[in-house]
């Protein structure tokens, strides 16, 4: 046992990491807590064209959500342009030009329910409180982003715009 | 009329087939857990000299010779050697319990002997004793195949332990298959996805820093999608292990294994 005394504090800090992600996963996520009710809107086609809160997102403060392993837990399953994020997954597409590829309307219904564009995705549904099994007692009736982050997060994303697919979209 | 019936059967397959569709692991494919660590983590396992899981089989040890409650009786008084009497049990069970009509764990099986044979308290899901006997156990398993029995009493259950694992769980909306069928050997975060076999468990765990059950891991990954987790010792969590136990048929018991 005493020989591996080093690898095992080192294994131990590295499982430490993996642990941050696990709680991260769990973790209360701030003021989407308060949200009791979802704002009304519309899916036209592929889209929900018109914002949730009637106002323009901040992209610096979606950038904040998308990188937050307690918020937007996207880096969980994306990669994307974060040169400063150390773990990033690949269940995903990269979030690079997603802004070239869809317009704001598209990735808002992606981020608000993508389960209405593919059944099986396994892309949780940011805005949806209904038809969700065994939740949580701590996030029941809550939805992981509420509506002025949705938008924070879609201002964001449609600034995205190099990376694959750049020319398919002007 | 007829025609157009013969028509909608076949149809109505179809769209449950697809409702249900997460890709099987192909048996050429399937892998260990321990296959998905580092090199470190793997000889950690491998050699019982720094096998921190080692620990809790010498504990196991003591407990079976131990004699207990008001029947004064040790796990031994009745099995002996669990070298001899105890191989192969965690490779096949859970097993069908014939007096509750139900599957029972190698950890209910446990509590069940505490209480009939020693008339005995029960002892607590993930307590040191219970995890330190059924690690012994599972050691006198290591090596040999999984290999559930063919009872058909089993069936419906593992049945629904199947269902449970492609049923969309949490804020996240997740199922076990998503994870462990669809993205095995991808990175959740700086995590790699196993492919959720069994055949190690019960584990040290480094993250814990501790032995932990089947049932401790399962809890961690439904509260992982912010999912109110089965309780210990559940019928759900039975469910579940019997469908894993099939799920890795014929792969080799490593009790006690090493996670990160
Ligand atoms: C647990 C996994 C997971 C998480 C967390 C996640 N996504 Fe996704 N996302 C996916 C998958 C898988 C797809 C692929 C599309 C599909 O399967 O339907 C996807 C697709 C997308 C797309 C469309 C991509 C394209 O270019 O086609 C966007 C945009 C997107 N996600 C943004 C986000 C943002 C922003 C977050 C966090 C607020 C996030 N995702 C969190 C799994 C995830
Ligand atoms: C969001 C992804 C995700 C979901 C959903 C998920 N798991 Fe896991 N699971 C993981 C990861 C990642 C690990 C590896 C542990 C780690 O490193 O944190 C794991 C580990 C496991 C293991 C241990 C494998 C080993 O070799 O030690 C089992 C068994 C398991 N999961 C079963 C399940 C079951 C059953 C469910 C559904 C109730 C489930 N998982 C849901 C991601 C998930």
């Amino acid at each position: 046992m005493r020989t591996t005394g080093s690898t095992l504090r080192r294994l131990k800090s590295l499982a430490r990491a993996r642990a941050a992600i696990w709680l991260a996963l769990w973790c209360v996520s701030s003021s989407a807590a308060l949200a009791a009710e979802l704002a009304p809107f519309e899916v036209v086609g592929d889209a929900i064209p018109v914002s949730l809160t009637g106002e323009k997102g901040d992209p610096a403060r979606g950038r904040a959500i998308v990188v937050d392993r307690q918020k937007g837990l996207c880096l969980l399953c994306h990669s994307g342009p974060f040169p400063e994020q150390r773990f990033q997954g690949d269940i995903a597409p990269s979030l690079e030009g997603a802004g070239s590829r869809w317009s704001a309307g598209q990735l808002r219904l992606r981020l608000v329910d993508a389960t209405r564009l593919n059944p099986e995705t396994s892309m949780p549904s940011y805005y949806k409180i209904d038809g969700l099994g065994r939740v949580a007692p701590a996030f029941k009736g809550k939805p992981i982003l509420d509506a002025a982050q949705i938008e924070d997060v879609t201002a964001y994303l449609a600034t995205l715009r190099d990376g694959p697919g750049a020319q398919e979209k002007p | 009329m007829i025609l157009r019936a013969l028509w909608i059967l076949p149809a109505c397959a179809m769209l449950l087939a697809v409702a249900i569709a997460h890709a099987e692991i192909p048996a050429q494919e399937r892998k260990s857990g321990a296959e998905f660590m580092s090199p470190q983590t793997q000889a950690m396992q491998a050699d019982d000299a720094s096998n921190p899981g080692m620990l809790a089989v010498l504990d196991g040890e003591a407990a079976w010779n131990e004699k207990a409650g008001a029947a004064n009786k040790a796990c031994a008084d009745c099995h002996g050697a669990a070298e001899q009497s105890m191989k192969g049990v965690s490779a096949r069970y859970p097993a069908f319990n014939a007096a509750t009509s139900q599957p029972i764990d190698v950890a209910g099986q446990v509590n069940q002997c505490r209480a009939e044979r020693q008339q005995a308290q029960p002892l607590r899901a993930e307590s040191r004793e219970l995890l330190a006997l059924t690690t012994y156990i599972g050691l006198q398993s290591r090596g040999m195949p999984v290999a559930p029995p063919d009872d058909e009493r089993l069936t419906p259950f593992r049945e629904r332990g199947k269902a449970l694992f492609n049923q969309r769980l949490g804020q996240l909306n997740f199922s076990c298959a998503h994870c462990h069928e669809d993205n095995w050997g991808r990175k959740l975060g700086s995590a790699p996805i196993p492919q959720a076999h069994a055949n190690a468990y019960p584990i040290y765990r480094l993250e814990w820093q501790d032995v932990g059950s089947l049932q401790r891991r399962l809890r961690n990954c439904m509260s992982g999608v912010r999912a109110a987790p089965y309780s210990y010792g559940s019928l759900e969590f039975i469910e579940l292990e019997l469908f894993l136990a099939e799920r890795a048929r014929g792969m080799a018991v490593e009790t006690p294994g090493v996670r990160p």
